[in-house]
């Protein structure tokens, strides 16, 4: 906390900037993954998510969220005081603009649109845009900065050091919980909600491979995201961790070994298990190492960081195979592994692979049992309830003629010959 | 099935938070912690074999 009061603000600021590559990163990535029927709805979709989600955190969000040493709730339980939310004034009214809390806000308006993105992309081609607006400000008002209180501002997982003698508390410098784990949870809703894309799972044999149209907006995608992930894990670095500015180099080289060493790994199990290696299942290794970077980035050696991320990438193709075939989970965009999975793993690592004071895995665990055993069953809750408002599934005849011309009117490839589609039932 | 598996899900947590308070000693709270992920992961398989039961296009 001190460290963080006094990086310079301009610097972090300029860090700050840089964040939003990483939701225009994973934006393409939705877009290219998803059928050509469905891309320009993808697209503008992560747009209004990102601007519902700037509105609803900016109204609400941060008044909830706050930061250390801000007005905030606390309850005793326990012979114990639960710092559990701020008070902080609503539409951003009290924020002190030229101390770091004002980066921290313009870090979080852009966070939780990153979080919000990843639900966004699962239920891709299903998803009425509305509902997926009206999930955002929920998730956004509610859910992100309710957790995030939790663990970045000075709520009582960040506190579990100085409360339980649990190490430093609950680590989570660059948002593997508070963006990646957070948002893959909302993606495994949005997906138990929206059910699969039709013939994606037909009645006898494996479930149907629908491909992604523009393997190149993936790619793209993610060099994009690289640059928007440095700066997230920098500047979360330095405000949520105390890192000193001027040693972030570690952070960023952490970053990009992650991600090498998970893109790496996912191209070698792919390439072992198909003859040749998958240029999509590829990208989300990428991915999530970046996800799982979010952890162990500014905490970690080069060497654990790069296991890291070969642990990730290895395993990712894996858990996104299990998911499809033995869960029936139809997720386009793959965020519930990329995201929620490589994030827990980056949380895990994060206690396991440092040396930390006696009790920091444990610290790690009760934010991961708080995630998968609060904020889960909350998000399904909530949902469920906004489901019977604005229902999240599109009408059948959108599915059919896509997204784009349902909602849009319009296609994203107005020239592009319309071609059958071997998907659908005739 | 799928309810009673996010409540298997909040158990577990309720049982994480209950081993930070009531266990003093470090071996003993960590254990609890892993039991009550396990009781987490019941509960999660639980709510994904709900889904899988009911699985389809959702039309």
């Amino acid at each position: 906390m001190n460290a963080a009061m006094a990086a310079p603000p301009l610097f972090c600021l300029l860090l700050v900037l840089l964040v939003p590559l990483a939701p225009a990163g994973l934006a393409l990535l939705n877009a290219g993954l998803n059928r050509s029927r469905s891309a320009a709805q993808a697209l503008l979709g992560s747009l209004c998510v990102m601007a519902v989600a700037a509105i609803a955190y900016s109204v609400v969000g941060w008044s909830l969220e706050g930061f250390a040493g801000g007005a905030s709730h606390s309850i005793l339980v326990g012979g114990v005081s639960w710092n559990w939310i701020a008070t902080r004034a609503l539409f951003l009214r009290d924020v002190r603009w030229t101390e770091p809390e004002a980066c921290a806000a313009t870090l979080q308006i852009f966070a939780v649109g990153l979080a919000a993105m990843i639900p966004w992309g699962s239920g891709a081609e299903r998803w009425r845009l509305g509902s997926g607006c009206a999930a955002t400000a929920l998730l956004a008002a509610v859910l992100y900065p309710i957790f995030g209180h939790w663990v970045w501002g000075g709520g009582w997982l960040a506190q579990l050091g100085t409360t339980f003698h649990l190490g430093n508390g609950f680590a989570d410098p660059g948002g593997a919980a508070t963006i990646q784990v957070l948002g893959g949870f909302a993606a495994l809703v949005v997906v138990w909600i929206v059910r699969a894309r039709r013939g994606k799972f037909p009645e006898t044999g494996p479930p149907a491979a629908i491909p992604a149209h523009h393997i190149v907006y993936v790619l793209f995608g993610c060099m994009t995201a690289l640059v928007g992930w440095f700066a997230l894990n920098a500047a979360g670095a330095i405000l949520f961790a105390g890192a000193d500015s001027a040693a972030l180099a570690k952070t960023v080289v952490n970053t990009i070994l992650c991600a090498s060493g998970s893109l790496l790994a996912a191209l070698i199990v792919t390439r072992m298990r198909f003859g040749k290696p998958d240029a999509s299942l590829c990208a989300n290794g990428w991915i999530a190492g970046l996800a799982a970077s979010s952890a162990v980035a500014a905490l970690v050696s080069p060497g654990a960081a790069l296991f890291t991320g070969v642990v990730a990438g290895a395993l990712l193709p894996l858990v996104i195979e299990f998911l499809e075939v033995r869960c029936r989970l139809d997720d386009p965009s793959g965020g519930i592994a990329v995201h929620g999975f490589a994030g827990l793993w980056g949380l895990l690592a994060g206690g396991l692979l440092r040396h930390t004071p006696q009790g920091q895995f444990v610290a790690q665990l009760v934010g991961v049992a708080t995630l998968a055993g609060l904020v889960l069953p909350v998000t399904y809750v909530l949902y469920r309830l906004l489901n019977r408002i604005a229902p999240f599934r599109t009408h059948p005849e959108g599915e059919r003629i896509g997204m784009d011309l349902h909602e849009l009117g319009a296609g994203a490839y107005p020239e592009f010959v319309t071609h059958s589609d071997e998907f659908l039932p005739r | 099935m799928k309810l009673i598996g996010l409540g298997l899900l909040f158990s577990g947590w309720i049982l994480a938070v209950l081993a930070l308070v009531l266990l003093p000693l470090p071996r003993e709270r960590a254990a609890f912690v892993v039991a009550a992920l396990a009781v987490e992961g019941l509960g999660l398989g639980l709510a994904m074999r709900a889904h899988r039961a009911y699985a389809g296009d959702g039309q």
